[in-house]
Order: structure tokens, then sequence, then C-alpha cells
């Protein structure tokens, strides 16, 4: 910023007279710009400046939720940099050795070599620990960072077309990153990851039929057996990283390709991106988010100790330690297994069926994800929407979606919780078999209550929007009129900030647009057999939605002035033909004919 | 492109029979007018901007130098007390901090650098439809039925039904010896390394029980003779240990043979001394926990509650089956032996458990 500037124009902030500066920011490229010439080779062999010419100027839209799937990104980054170097140490075998290194309290203790050498990377390696503890936060920033994305990505309706395709990459891909978690941390043989293995075998060998058979093609044998450390390995080093990472780089070759969604906002269309483009400022934010990212992740693997390996010693598998928990992201599995009761398990024919297992790992694993990447095909049945979205929803305009996810992520929280109930019963000084059957009693209740004040909420936040776009906000300012009534004033939003509380849609429910069952000559109408469910389905999402204002609304609302609560008849707008909810606006239809700027009475 | 202004002349990619009119809502008023930062327009705050940011990269590069100090100076070993973590290894420390310095030290100076001195003008692109036009799907149509007939496949079927044959084949001779060679049949599920006269001997110091010395209460882990500590490893090898280990072990305790409920209980043990496995009939961790006042073993893992004094039945929890009884008595020489082996598979249910033939054990 070398441009001539004139003294003191800095307080010129809000001035109607822009401060002296380029007339756009946006193109500051000096006159006699050249093509790089280092590049020039690569330009000659692959057409280098075609691609960047495009890549250069992709344009991002600006907001902290956009950071998350980063988030998950970078700490990938992190995991793979740092699971290089530990590779260079770790041995992948249960091979039996006498532990003779710097840790005096093993000194002598038999174990396998992949134990032992965790516990040379952990004190004779220099740095060993510090990269160790690297590669297990950032794996666990990684797994939180898919969680928050995916959470974003789906309260804001970005799954929607055309992006279904990537919603199932991202699912694929936050299965992927928990299996690989829980095989790193099986990795080092202690006590605790050892445990784990003990109870992955133990609910594969529930699985009708295959279950034996499976569990020992696993294993190579009957467990522990001293395969399945180095099989776990290759699969935690090799497979499920190439995999990863490919569909990782496809996750984001599709963003390339459908452009990033944004916020509604004044001039954002469904048609346009705005936003900050890569030369220079999103490469600038992007990549010292990177640091910022591995920094923290620095610090925290600095300061706050994580799996300490050599606390329970090496695996030994009739030893166990109360208080054992798998990572977070197993918890909600680990906490099924914890609350589903015994009498699951019965005998059929001689053949052992145990529910009360297969139901919280080898069933309720797949079911969680299919769920996940079935939602986005179920909604669109539902709402019929066969259009393309690039403007994201607020999570309050889409109550019923909003009021689903919070439902589930409440089943997820009530599973996950159950695992820790030994530590919340020992914290809490409460009794643990009060406590399951609370958690038992709340993974049916709490879904329902949460969606109904999840929904509720929705609504609410949806009528006060309309309550600031008809009334504006309040200023806390108590005027006294001449004839003596007091009212407080409001302060008309501007059309910039009000353009994003009315610029959303509110679909209507099926039932209610395919007109009647029979036409004019007669003839019945052709139903596929699915379609009572799915208009009923369709009522259930839409039936009490809150509309936008529409400028009649607001020309009806400045009409009557501040508080003549008037009775609120429908409003006779297309798209909502169905509305029990706006009872507690004052407007009245049939005066707002006139599409005017709102003239405010202060 | 670049034009940071909303044009209303791009394709509308809303269906608008299912959209409101435009008339009945609100325009988009385009994109809000820029308001400048003060870095914008005052030298001053732009210089204070920068100075900020080459502080910040400052930092950065002095943390890596002192990373590099630190790596080479200080003992690994070095312990310390920091307040609110307590004992911490400081070479951890050091090193970890000046990492993360150095890293967010360029990461905040690139963000503070954008959000100050770089543009702030947003830019508008525009979006176009994800379908492709229809020449686009006729050309790619028209070159599809041209390799289905050029290739003949729609007048020759047999190549058709051989070609998909073979391909769906051809892998079977890849993934058939990675599946099949993975591991042995299941076996072994039946059979532990107990059987009639077997020593019972406490893990792992190996010591073996005198009857008369197990007093009112209390609790013995156990293994088979010849199954425990480091002989175990020499003798057998220490993967047939592990798998005797996850087996075998027993956990033995004397009750009050008044307050055994069960009839087969109390003939299975000897005085008051009963042994049951050790091993969840859930998913298979080490039954661990005996409470002595209750006489109940609860298993960490899952909490599976066993009574003790009613045959090692489930009170509470997720495992469905007792824990297996071992049938003990005392040799010649007042020792604890087992009186014969487990009746049952021990551990985790699976799917063959009551019917060994299915696994095609007799």
């Amino acid at each position: 910023m070398t441009t001539h500037v004139p003294q003191g124009a800095g307080h010129l902030r809000t001035d109607e007279t822009p401060p002296e500066r380029p007339a756009s920011q946006t193109d500051q490229s000096s006159p006699d710009a050249k093509f790089p010439g280092a590049l020039v080779w690569a330009d000659e062999r692959v057409g280098a400046a075609k691609g960047l010419r495009f890549a250069l100027k992709k344009v991002f839209p600006d907001h902290w939720s956009f950071l998350l799937g980063e988030i998950a990104m970078y700490s990938m980054i992190i995991a793979l940099i740092t699971g290089t170097f530990l590779t260079l140490w770790y041995v992948p075998s249960m091979g039996h050795v006498v532990y003779d290194g710097d840790y005096v309290p093993l000194k002598g203790v038999g174990m396998s070599e992949a134990y032992a050498s965790t516990l040379d990377i952990s004190f004779e390696v220099k740095g060993g620990l510090l990269i160790r503890q690297l590669h297990h936060w950032s794996a666990l920033f990684f797994i939180v960072g898919i969680a928050l994305h995916a959470a974003r990505v789906f309260f804001t309706g970005a799954f929607r077309k055309p992006r279904e395709i990537n919603w199932l990459i991202g699912v694929v891909l936050s299965l992927l990153a928990i299996i690989e978690g829980f095989a790193g941390y099986s990795l080092p043989d202690d006590l605790l990851s050892g445990t784990g293995i003990r109870a992955m075998n133990g609910f594969m060998m529930s699985a009708p039929v295959i279950g034996t058979w499976m569990t020992f093609f696993v294993f190579g044998g009957e467990f522990p057996g001293e395969a399945i450390i180095p099989r776990l390995y290759i699969a935690h080093v090799l497979l499920i990283p190439a995999i990863l990472v490919g569909l990782f780089v496809l996750h984001l070759a599709l963003v390339v390709v459908h452009k990033h969604t944004q916020y509604p906002g004044p001039g954002r269309t469904n048609d346009n991106v705005v936003g900050f483009p890569i030369m220079p400022v999103y490469a600038a934010k992007a990549g010292g988010f990177f640091f910022v990212v591995f920094g923290i992740t620095a610090l925290v693997s600095a300061l706050v100790q994580i799996n300490g390996v050599w606390v329970y010693g090496p695996y030994d598998p009739t030893q166990v330690t109360a208080g054992s928990q798998p990572d977070f992201y197993m918890w909600f599995s680990d906490g099924a297994l914890r609350l589903l009761p015994g009498w699951l398990e019965f005998t059929l024919f001689g053949t052992v069926w145990s529910f009360n297992i297969f139901l919280g790992s080898l069933v309720l694993l797949p079911l969680v994800w299919v769920v996940l990447g079935a939602y986005p095909f179920l909604e669109a049945w539902v709402t019929g929407d066969k259009r393309e979205h690039h403007i994201l929803q607020r999570p309050r305009n889409a109550p019923t979606r909003t009021a689903i996810g919070a439902a589930a992520i409440s089943m997820y929280l009530v599973l996950a919780l159950a695992c820790v109930n030994d530590i919340l019963a020992i914290k809490l000084g409460l009794s643990i078999n009060d406590l399951t059957i609370l958690f038992r009693t709340m993974f049916f209740v709490l879904p329902v209550l949460v969606f109904v004040v999840t929904k509720r909420l929705c609504l609410s936040l949806q009528r006060h929007d309309r309550e600031r776009v008809l009334h504006g906000n309040e200023t806390g300012r108590i005027v006294r009129t001449p004839e003596g009534r007091f009212f407080e004033a409001h302060e008309p939003l501007d059309e910039f900030e009000r353009w994003a509380l009315v610029d959303y849609d509110t679909p209507t429910p099926l039932g209610l647009t395919q007109g009647p069952d029979v036409d004019s000559r007669g003839v019945a109408r052709r139903r596929g057999p699915l379609a009572g469910a799915q208009a009923a389905v369709s009522s259930f999402f839409y039936k009490d939605a809150v509309t936008a204002v529409t400028p009649a609304e607001l020309a009806a609302a400045h009409h009557h002035g501040e508080h003549d609560a008037l009775e609120s008849p429908s409003i006779p707008q297309l798209g909502a033909p169905v509305n029990d909810s706006t009872g507690d606006d004052d407007f009245s239809e049939g005066h707002g004919s006139a599409v005017q700027a709102p003239t405010h009475h202060h | 492109m670049a034009n940071p202004h909303h044009d209303d002349t791009a394709p509308a990619m809303r269906d608008d029979a299912a959209a409101p009119a435009r008339s009945e809502t609100f325009q988009n008023p385009g994109l809000p007018p820029h308001v400048p930062r003060r870095a914008d327009g005052d030298p001053k705050a732009a210089k204070r901007a920068e100075i900020q940011v080459v502080v910040l990269f400052t930092l950065s590069a002095l943390a890596s130098i002192a990373f590099v100090v630190a790596y080479f100076v200080i003992d690994p070993d070095l312990k310390g007390y920091l307040l609110g973590i307590g004992e911490i290894n400081l070479f951890h420390l050091a090193i970890g901090v000046t990492m993360g310095v150095s890293l967010l030290g360029i990461g905040l100076g690139a963000i503070h650098w954008a959000k100050t001195l770089m543009p702030d003008e947003e830019v508008v692109e525009q979006r176009h439809p994800q379908v492709s036009g229809d020449d686009d799907r006729e050309a790619v149509a028209q070159t599809l039925s041209h390799g289905w007939r050029s290739s003949q496949l729609n007048r020759r079927s047999a190549l058709l039904g051989s070609a998909g044959g073979a391909l769906g084949l051809f892998a079977l001779p890849i993934v058939l010896p990675v599946i099949a060679g993975l591991g042995p049949r299941p076996q072994g599920l039946y059979t532990t390394n107990w059987a009639e006269g077997t020593l019972l001997r406490i893990d792992p110091s190996g010591a073996a029980i005198r009857a008369g010395d197990v007093t009112q209460g209390s609790v013995f882990h156990v293994m088979p003779d010849g199954w425990v500590g480091h002989e175990a490893v020499e003798e057998h090898g220490a993967e047939e240990a592990m798998i005797a280990k996850a087996k075998d072990q027993v956990i033995v305790v004397r009750l009050d043979p008044s307050l055994i409920k069960s009839q087969k209980q109390r003939e299975w043990g000897y005085e008051g001394i009963v042994a049951y496995s050790k091993v969840c009939t859930h998913v298979g961790c080490p039954v661990a926990l005996y409470e002595q006042q209750t006489h109940h073993l609860l298993c960490p893992c899952h909490q599976s509650t066993f009574d003790m004094t009613d045959d090692c039945n489930v009170i509470f929890g997720p495992a469905k089956r007792a824990l297996p009884q071992l049938p003990i008595t005392v040799d010649g020489d007042g020792y604890i032996v087992a009186a014969g082996p487990f009746r049952e598979p021990v551990g985790p249910s699976f799917w063959e458990r009551e019917r060994p033939g299915l696994m095609g054990v007799e």
C-alpha cells in the first residue's frame, strides 16, 4: 500500500467521500507484468499457464464455518507427515522381546517388539515423544474437524443437488478416518490398545454364520495370535491412507467443479460466488491457517500428554485396567455395547444370535454411515426438489432438518456418554447400574425431546427474523406520542441487512402441489406406490413452515404502525399455502398491494 | 469475472415455476458498498500493520532457531515442574513450544497480512449450471453407440457373454489365495489347557495353591500348570503362551459354602473354593474386578456383572451367559487341581457355540 493517501484520511472511514485509493483493489497488476521465466519450461510442456490462469482466479467465500473442513484437511496432512516419521522406528511385530531400554519400570518385562519400539520412540528417539503426541493429537483433530465440517454441511443444506456425490465421498472419508484411527491406536500393543483389539475380536466373533471364520481370517488364528498388528499396520500406513488421500483429492476436485457454496447475503445469488480470489488473499489466509492449525497442534502436543503408552505396560490378555476407554470417536460404538442388555442374545436351532453384541458394533457402524449417505436422497425425495442449490440455508430456515440433525446428535451423545459410564459413576458418585438404565431410557426419549425443542426453536427464530424485517431492530428508545401513548422506537433494517433474512424459500408439501386425484376428464392421476408416504413425510417436513417476509407484508406492517396487533389470516403467497404460525405477527394482508420502500413512522 | 457488483444477466438456475414470482419477493440489493479499513487510508495504520506482520514472521524465525538450539543443548531426560501441569520433561516442552511458536508466527503473520493489507473487496465469479448441453449429450450418445456397434457387440452376443464371464472371473486367482491364506479355519474354541489333574498355579508367581491356605474371601488369578510366566514362553513359544492366557485364565475365590445358591456350583468346588473362567462371555475382556462384600464379579470393559454366589450368572450388563465353572478338587498333597476340563467353551459367544458339528468338531 504505497499509494499516496492524504494525511488523516483514516478518520474518514465512515464518511461519504471515500479516501483516495486505487479505483479497484481487485486489479493492481503492473502494466508490464511478464509470465515468470521459471514457468516457461513447464508451460511449454504441460500448458501450465492455462491451468494457473484458471486456478489462481478461483473465488472462495469467507465464513468461519468454512474453516472446519480446513481443520480436517490440515490435520490429515500433519498426521501424514508425523506418521511417516514414526514408521522409521516403529516395528510392526508381535514377536516376543524382553525390554532392556531406558524406561526403568519396565526393564526385564516380556513384551512385543511393537510395544518395545513404541517405548523407544517415546524415550530414546530424540523428539520422538513430541512426534508421537503430534500424531495422536492431529488424528483426533482430524476426526473432530470432519465431524464439525459434516455438521456444517448438513445443517446448512450444502449436501443438496448438485453436491450429493461429494457428500457421499465425505461420508466414506469419515468412516475411513475412524477405522484409520482405530487401527492406529491399536498399534502400540500396550494394555489399553490390546484391550481394544480384544473387544474387536469379541464382536467380530458374534456375527451370525461367518463370525468365527471372519475372526480367524482377520487374526490369522486364535486370539491374539501374532498377525493382527502387522496386518493393522499395513492397513494403517498404506491401504487406508491411500484411499483416504485419493478420495480427499476427489473431494476437493468436486469443490472446484461445483465452486464453493455461500451463505445468503446481499449480492450473493444462486448464480454467482462472492469471495476472495486465491491470489493473494485466500492463499495467505488458507496457507496461514495451515500453520495456525499445525502450531496449535504442536503446542497442545508439548503441553498435554496423550496416550502415555508406558503407563499400563504391555498387553496381557489376563489384565485390564478399570476405566478402559477407546479414543473418543469410537465411544458411541463401545457405549452401545455397554447399553445393549444381555437378553438380546438367544439360541435358535442350536445357533447363537448375539444381538446384544453385533447390534452395537457390526450393525451400528455400517447403519450410521448408510443413513448418513442416504440422507440427501431421502430429503430430495421428500421435498421433490430438483433445483441446483448454491446458496446455503441458515439452519433455522430448514427447521425439520435441523431438528432431525439435532436429534441424531443427541442419540450419538447418549451412546458416547454411555461409554464413559464408569468414569461418570465415579466422578458423580452415582450407581453405574442407575446410570446405564438412565442412558438406555435417554437413547429413546432424548431424541424425541430434542427434535421437538429444536424445531420450535427454529420456528421461533424464523418468526423473530420476520419480526425484525417487519418492524426493524429494537432501539431501547421509548417514545411518547402527543396522545400520551408509549412505544419503543424501532430502527428499520437497511436493504442489505434485510436481504439476508428474507432470501430463502419455503417449499410446499408435495401433496398440496400435485393437484386433484382425478383430472378434468375423470382419469385417475398416476401415483407411485409410495406417493402417499411421500406426501405424508413431505407434509411432516413443511406443514408448519414460516415463510419469508414479502414486500407486500412489509408495506402492510408499516401501514399499520407499530403496535396495532391485528388478526392474521393466512398469507396468500405462492409457496406458503399452509401456515399456522403467523399468529404473533402483527400485519394484515389486503393493505399491501403497493410494493414500496418502507417509510418509518419515527 | 472481476466485477465486484452483482451481475443480474447471468442464467437463472432457480426454477421460477417453483419459486415465488419476482414481484412478490424482495430484490437482491447487490453487494453493499465497500467500507475501507484503517490501513487502506491511513499510511500510519498500514505501516503499523506491516510492522506487526514482520514481528510475527521474525518471532517464527527466532523460534525455529531456538528449536535447533534446544534440540542440541537440553538434556533429553531433564525434568522440571510447571505450574498447572506438574512434572514435565523440559526437553519435550522446549522443542514442542518452539515448534508451535515457529508455526504460529508464520500462520498468524500471513493471516494478519491478508486481513489488513491485502485487498478486502470481494469479487464475483459467475456460476454455470452443472448440466451439460444437449449437443454434448448427443455427441456422447453417438460415440457410445459407435463403440457398441463398431465393436459388433450388438450382433455377436457370444462375444458379450464370454467377455463378461472372463472379466467376472479373472480376479478369482488373485483374490482367492489372499482370502483363503489369511488364516486357518476356526479351531480350538471348544478346548483349553485344563484337564483332569491339572495343577492350578497362581499367575504370575507360579505357586501352587494348598486348599487349607485359601482363606475366606481371598481371590487368586490362576493359570494351568506349565502355562505360567517366562517358562511358558520358553516352552511353548510366545504366541501359544498368549493364546493360553487369553483362554485359560481362571479366577479362584473361597466363599462361605452356605452362601452358595447352586448345588452344581458347590459340587464342582471344594469346601466353598470355586474356580471360574475369567474371560467375559460378552466380548472377552478379563473379568478382573471382584467385590468382596457383594461377591460380584465386574468386567471393567462393559460392566457385565456376575454373581459369584449364584454360579456366576449375569445380574447386570450386556453379557448373556454365566461364566463357565472349572470343576476342582485337591490332589494327594492337598493342592488344588482341576477335576476335569471346562464343560463348555469359554469366552465370547459365537455362532457354532452350541453345535460344534457346524465347525467340524466332534
